[in-house]
């Protein structure tokens, strides 16, 4: 029994189906990647598990509970994170209280007036934020406004952000989408060190296999809206029927 | 002090002395003198100032920080004001209970209308809050008629209960008063050839304001204010955090109703009665034009909108041709008549045209407003970069980003 | 069913001022994403022009009667109008009754100059800046329109007759079949109305069947696409706004007859006009009409006595109780399309 249980999850746009008949298990403390070519509904089945979209059909269970019809607030309050495609931050606020505000909502849990009070009573928060700051090498950062920082150093700081709450699942959309080479790897390297370092099950959707091969665990591949094989790594580098679903795309284009 | 940093610290005891100064900053020019005209009209300007900054940093609170911008929010001016002469009618003539009622019952409303709102955002949100402004408005003037005394408005009469103040005497009505001290009394003090003035409803108004600006900072530096700036940053980091927007935006909405109650009751404590044209849309728009003529997001910025706009519409109506024909005696006869005619345009009845193209000036070359102006010229002057403060950084990037193009 | 007939003839002619209006806010929204609140002052300035034209028919000169005397026993005084005295007294006396109908000739080259003016030297610099920008620019010249009308046709409003032929009433109920003097209708509206389904025609078969239309519809569609493609959508788009003023000017025009002008109508009608827009759904013209008509009516059939005496006050405000239903329900409104104004 896998952290995260998908099974049987179907999703129609009107006349097109996107997913159709999707299982998935996700084992615990691994890294599982899931590729496939455009189109492939990688990114609406990801949509599926953090409630930004209801499956019309199956079921998604987190942890021995059911994320179906919870608001992605709620979902992310059971313990999924997720890290955008193009990195979502608080572009107006300063780092620091861009790692506070993830801080709050794991200690509170929900809405909490906190009006009167002082930011710098805050003792605690402040310290693992700056903990976990100083881990992804951005602490002399700290006070600068994130519109100002580079796509790299975004990154970095969503994937902070996600990190402070300690989360059982991260989950990554193309974490190093239109990014430049050293970026890329800088990226690939921190997330190797979560993986070493922490207690945590990341999935990872990616269309990079150099990033995925460097990462994954497992993979699974997903062709027009279902999976069409799961495996270790090196048995996804040798299976045909991969070389066939990208193959097959690249005829097409 | 007061929990505050030393930097706010010492804003706050600038602004409190300003206040208490603010009879004697408030006449320079000696009675009589040609520049009289331009001595603040102390105290009914100076209390109205106290009261729309009041409004104004309310405002602020929901539209600076969240990025939401109602246009409605003097439905909660008027309800306000309605709330405090029902209590002036029924209970007693003392202005803290009618204040006190005033912001219960704007919040009650607030957080209803709020509620429906905030459920859409972005130009919706505008219209619906416009929708119930308009709505407040006209029920005032039909429906609600035994409540709002119609278009007459709402007023003290002989034969009011008064419960807690007992039967009134004679045949005067009663005035506003806190404790016994009625709020019209004024002690005069001649000095150096000026009269000052100092106004028991003026002192009164300015220390609400005082503890209502010393709250607004608080909110602004507080965990709840970095939220609401989360809110306005990026709504779907906010979800995907863990956090529902929705109960901070009604949090703030609810908090700058309030405020909106608050300068309402003043209102209605410096002279006891109330009308719905306080809840036209026009007077929404007033408060709009003053925070962000200040500039919205910041902490001084909608005091100095409503201390400038207020200020202004005092003087600006009271130049006649007569005091321009004074001023431009010098000029050769058909030049000044030409200068007057111009400046006549924009002074006394011209008001409202001058505010119209102040307004349209500001959001098009300062849309930080006042504030950003007096930093771009303060680093003008200094030629240094200091170390700016966040809060009071009206950057571009602090702006709601522009609207999704229709797509 | 008279009753219910004249209701809604009734809320005919307001409707029909609502979607003239609307339908320019929500051209310009669609094509240019701007938040126009001037746009009520335009029809405001429509209706001046009808007022102003009116005006410079009627300029007389004075000439003195000797052989009759007024009430003071001195030789009276005869104005007479230079239009009769140029073209003749029947015709001139014509061209001054129909004052109204021919300011919309003299209105659509005024009204197509502002709108230029105003897109050229203000809206221009807003395209990228946020709505509540737009929104506060455009409520501050909305305000400077409004004083310099006030301040050249003072606070009062001005009575604008329609022509002696359209003056009056008619009975209404007695031609289709119902009982006479059931249905007694004022020409006027009826005009009005007929007038505001043409302009509603022609705008539509204009964007229907023309280039230039089918441009303007890609761009509200798609601007960037349509950009690409090397068309110079900004000058089309200078155009809509020119058109969009032209329709708000002549609904001015024609109104002015129904309500006599003042100053702060276009304010009145503004508000209303952005509930229609919402209600019809950001950026939809279809919708924008069908509100529009649908509001009047309703309004209209609010007033009606029966209805006032179960809910008070009901005809104040039923127009914002819809639309926040609708807003609440049907977010996009009645036929907005998914992604216009969501953030």
């Amino acid at each position: 029994m896998g952290i995260l249980e998908v099974k049987g999850v179907g999703k129609r746009f009107g006349g097109l189906q996107a997913l159709g008949d999707v299982n998935l298990s996700i084992e615990e403390n691994t890294v599982h990647a899931i590729i496939g070519p455009n189109g492939a509904g990688k990114s609406t089945l990801l949509n599926c598990l953090v409630g930004k979209l209801i499956p019309d059909e199956g079921s998604v269970t987190f942890a021995g509970t059911s994320v179906l019809g919870r608001k992605p607030h709620e979902i992310n309050q059971l313990g999924i994170s997720r890290v955008f495609q193009t990195p979502e931050i608080f572009a107006d606020l300063t780092v620091m209280e861009n790692m506070m505000i993830p801080c709050f909502a794991k200690r509170d849990g929900a809405f909490r007036m906190h009006a009167i009070e002082n930011m710098e009573h805050e003792a605690e928060l402040i310290a693992k934020a700056e903990k976990m700051l100083s881990d992804v090498g951005m602490l002399e950062k700290k006070d600068m406004i994130g519109s100002a920082m580079s796509r790299g150093d975004k990154r970095r700081l969503e994937i902070a952000m996600c990190l402070v709450q300690e989360p059982k699942l991260l989950l990554l959309d193309e974490p190093t989408a239109g990014m430049a080479r050293a970026d890329t790897n800088n990226t690939i390297a921190l997330l190797k060190e979560i993986k070493e370092t922490r207690d945590i099950t990341i999935a990872i959707i990616e269309h990079d296999m150099h990033v995925v091969f460097s990462l994954a665990d497992r993979i699974t591949v997903l062709a027009q809206g279902t999976p069409l094989v799961e495996d270790t790594p090196d048995n996804i580098k040798g299976n045909p029927k991969v070389k066939e679903a990208y193959l097959g795309e690249t005829q097409q284009v | 002090m007061f929990g505050l940093n030393k930097k706010d610290t010492t804003f706050l005891l600038i602004v409190i002395a300003l206040t208490l100064f603010t009879p004697i900053l408030m006449q320079p020019f000696a009675e009589g003198s040609g520049l009289a005209q331009f001595n603040g009209g102390y105290p009914d300007l100076m209390q109205k100032v106290a009261i729309f900054g009041i409004f104004a940093v309310g405002f602020n609170i929901l539209f600076g920080l969240t990025g939401y911008l109602s246009f409605g929010h003097a439905a909660f001016l008027g309800i306000g004001s309605y709330a405090a002469v029902w209590m002036f009618k029924l209970l007693t003539m003392n202005v803290i209970p009618a204040i006190l009622l005033a912001m219960v019952v704007s919040g009650i409303f607030a957080a209803a209308i709020g509620y429906v709102s905030l459920r859409r955002s972005g130009i919706y949100f505008s219209i619906l809050t416009l929708a119930f402004a308009q709505m407040c408005y006209k029920m005032a003037y039909s429906v609600l008629t035994p409540l709002t005394n119609g278009e007459t408005g709402l007023q003290l009469s002989l034969d009011d209960p008064r419960v807690l103040d007992g039967a009134s005497e004679g045949h005067s009505l009663p005035v506003t008063n806190i404790f016994g001290l009625p709020m019209n009394a004024s002690y005069k003090l001649e000095a150096l050839g000026h009269v000052f003035t100092f106004n028991v409803g003026f002192y009164f108004s300015a220390v609400i304001a005082i503890i209502a600006f010393y709250v607004a900072i608080r909110l602004f530096r507080s965990p709840f204010g970095m939220m609401l700036r989360a809110v306005k940053s990026n709504q779907q980091r906010m979800t995907y955090t863990g956090l529902d927007p929705k109960p901070y935006t009604l949090a703030a909405f609810v908090i700058s109703g309030m405020y909106a109650g608050l300068a309402g009751g003043l209102l209605a404590a410096m002279d006891p009665l109330a009308g719905a044209d306080r809840m036209l849309w026009t007077a929404s728009g007033e408060v709009v034009i003053m925070t962000i003529l200040g500039g919205a997001g910041t902490l001084m910025g909608p005091v100095l909108g409503a201390g400038v706009i207020k200020y202004l519409e005092n003087i600006f109506s009271k130049i006649n041709e007569g005091v321009l024909h004074q001023w431009f005696s010098f000029l050769p006869d058909g030049l000044e008549d030409l200068v007057i005619w111009i400046f006549a345009r924009f002074t006394g009845e011209g008001w409202h045209l001058t505010l119209g193209v102040t307004f349209m000036l500001v959001v098009t070359f300062l849309p930080g407003g006042l504030i950003e102006g007096l930093k771009r010229l303060n680093k003008r002057i200094k030629g240094g970069s200091k170390k700016r403060d966040k809060y009071d950084d009206p950057d571009p990037e602090h702006r709601p980003e522009p609207g999704k193009h229709v797509a | 069913m008279e009753t219910i007939l004249l209701q809604l003839l009734n809320g005919l002619d307001k409707g029909s001022a609502y979607a003239l209006i609307a339908l320019g806010l929500t051209l310009i929204f669609g094509t240019l994403g701007v938040v126009n609140f001037a746009h009520g002052a335009i029809f405001m300035i429509g209706a001046f022009c009808a007022v102003t034209l009116s005006r410079l028919l009627s300029l007389s000169f004075e000439t003195i009667d000797p052989t009759k005397v007024d009430f003071l026993g001195n030789p009276a005084k005869i104005k007479t109008p230079y239009v009769e005295a140029w073209f003749g007294h029947d015709f001139g006396g014509a061209l001054i009754d129909w004052a109204v109908p021919l300011a919309i000739l003299f209105s659509i080259p005024i009204m197509i100059a502002v709108g230029f003016a105003m897109e050229r030297g203000l809206i221009k610099h807003f395209y990228k800046r946020p709505h509540a920008d737009q929104i506060l620019v455009t409520f501050g010249l909305a305000i400077v329109l409004q004083e310099i009308i006030k301040y050249f046709y003072g606070a009062n409003p001005i009575s604008t007759p329609a022509p002696d032929a359209f003056k009056g009433s008619f009975d209404f109920g007695a031609m289709l079949g119902f009982d006479p003097n059931m249905i007694i209708y004022p020409y006027w509206r009826l005009i009005y109305f007929g007038f505001a389904a043409v302009v509603i025609g022609a705008v539509f078969s204009f964007l229907q069947f023309t280039t230039f239309g089918m441009v303007v519809r890609a761009g509200m569609a798609d601007r960037e696409t349509v950009g690409l493609l090397g068309i110079n959508i900004d000058r089309r788009f200078t155009i809509m706004f020119g058109l969009a003023a032209a329709v708000a000017g002549v609904a001015g025009v024609m109104y002015a007859p129904i309500l006599s002008p003042n100053y702060h109508m276009g304010m009145d009608f503004l508000v209303l006009s952005f509930v229609v827009v919402v209600v019809g759904g950001m950026g939809s013209l279809p919708g924008a009409v069908a509100a529009g008509f649908l509001l009047g009516i309703l309004e209209s059939f609010a007033s009606m006595n029966e209805i006032k005496a179960i809910i008070p006050g009901i005809d104040q405000i039923i127009i914002y109780v819809v639309a926040i239903i609708i807003l609440l329900t049907r977010p996009r409104g009645l036929m907005g399309r998914k992604g216009v104004m969501e953030d």
